[in-house]
C-alpha cells in the first residue's frame, strides 16, 4: 500500500505540473524574466501548493504518526550554513538556465520533450561530481554564516 | 502579462498540495522532489521502492494531457543542448549541496515554518531571476 500512495502521489504531482503548464519551461523562464514579458502564474501555483500543504500538515503533524507507517521522516537541520546558501544559489542559476526544476523536468519526460532529457543528463552526471565536491569540503555543513 | 493562466495555475498548484499532504499523511514523507531522487542513490533496503514509484507517477502524471484538451502547450525548439545539460547538473548539485529544491524547500520546507527553507527560496528566486536576465537579455537565447 506504501508504494501504491507514493505511486499516486507521483501521479498527482505531475498531473498538478501539467495542468498549470509549469512543464513548459518557457512559462518558468517567464516568470523569472520580470524585465521582459512577465507571467506571474508560477507564484499562483506555488502559493495554491502551499496554502493546501499548510492547512494540511497542520492537521497530520499533530498526530503521532503516519497512517501507513511507525514515524514521520522531517528535515532535522535547523542550521542555515554555507551549504544551504551556495546550493541554493547554484539550483537558482540553473533554474534560469533552462527554466526547468525537478518536478517539471520528470514530468515532461513523459511527454518525450528532449530538452528534459538533456537536462537529465546534465542532473545525473552531478551525482558523480558531488563526491568530489564533498571531498574539497566545499561549504561543509559546520560553517554557519 | 498576456500569457498569464491563473485558474489553471491554481487547479494545478492545489493538486500539487494535495500530493504533498497525502503522501505526508499516509506515507510521512516530503514530497520534494530532488530529495526523493537524491534518495535513490545509494539505494537503500525498504527506501528505495516508493522513491522510484513516486517519480515514475511524477513522470506519467504528465499524460493528463491527452485527456484534458484545455491544456495547450507547445514544446519549445532549438533551446541550446549545452544549456540544458549545464542546467541540469547545476540544478542536481545545488539541490543535493542544500537539500531541496522548489517543491521540498519552496512549498513543504515553508508550509513547515523551516527558515532553512525560507533562506533557501529567497536565494533561488533571485539567483534564478539573475540568470534569467543573463539568458534572455545578454546571451539572447529565447
Amino acid at each position: 500500500m506504501y508504494n501504491v500512495v507514493a505511486f499516486i502521489c507521483g501521479l498527482i504531482f505531475g498531473s498538478g505540473l501539467t495542468i498549470s503548464n509549469m512543464i513548459n519551461a518557457n512559462k518558468i523562464q517567464n516568470f523569472l524574466d520580470v524585465t521582459g514579458n512577465w507571467d506571474p502564474s508560477l507564484l499562483f501555483v506555488m502559493f495554491s501548493a502551499l496554502i493546501v500543504t499548510w492547512v494540511g500538515y497542520k492537521f497530520i503533524l499533530k498526530k503521532q504518526h503516519p497512517q501507513l507507517t511507525e514515524k514521520f521522516f522531517l528535515p532535522t537541520k535547523k542550521s542555515i550554513d554555507k551549504k544551504l546558501v551556495l546550493g541554493s544559489a547554484l539550483f537558482g542559476i540553473g533554474w534560469g538556465l533552462a527554466g526547468y526544476c525537478p518536478g517539471p523536468a520528470f514530468s515532461a519526460l513523459g511527454l518525450g520533450i528532449l530538452d528534459a532529457v538533456y537536462f537529465m543528463i546534465g542532473m545525473i552526471a552531478s551525482l558523480f561530481v558531488f563526491p568530489i565536491v564533498s571531498f574539497l569540503k566545499i561549504g561543509s555543513s559546520g560553517n554557519k554564516i | 502579462m498576456q500569457n498569464f493562466t491563473p485558474i489553471s495555475a491554481l487547479i494545478g498548484g492545489s493538486l500539487i498540495g494535495l500530493s504533498t499532504v497525502l503522501l505526508l499523511w499516509l506515507n510521512g514523507r516530503i514530497a520534494g522532489i530532488s530529495g526523493i531522487f537524491h534518495g535513490l542513490f545509494p539505494p537503500r533496503k525498504n527506501d528505495f521502492i516508493w522513491r522510484l514509484l513516486f517519480l515514475l507517477g511524477l513522470i506519467t502524471g504528465s499524460l493528463i494531457y491527452y485527456f484534458l484538451p484545455q491544456i495547450h502547450f507547445t514544446p519549445r525548439t532549438h533551446y541550446p543542448i549545452f544549456l540544458l545539460i549545464l542546467s541540469g547538473f547545476l540544478v542536481g548539485l545545488g539541490t543535493k549541496l542544500s537539500g531541496g529544491c522548489t517543491s521540498g524547500h519552496g512549498i513543504c520546507g515553508i508550509a513547515r515554518m523551516s527558515s532553512r527553507s525560507f533562506t533557501a527560496t529567497i536565494i533561488f528566486i533571485i539567483f534564478g531571476l539573475i540568470s534569467v536576465y543573463f539568458v534572455r537579455h545578454i546571451l539572447g537565447v529565447l
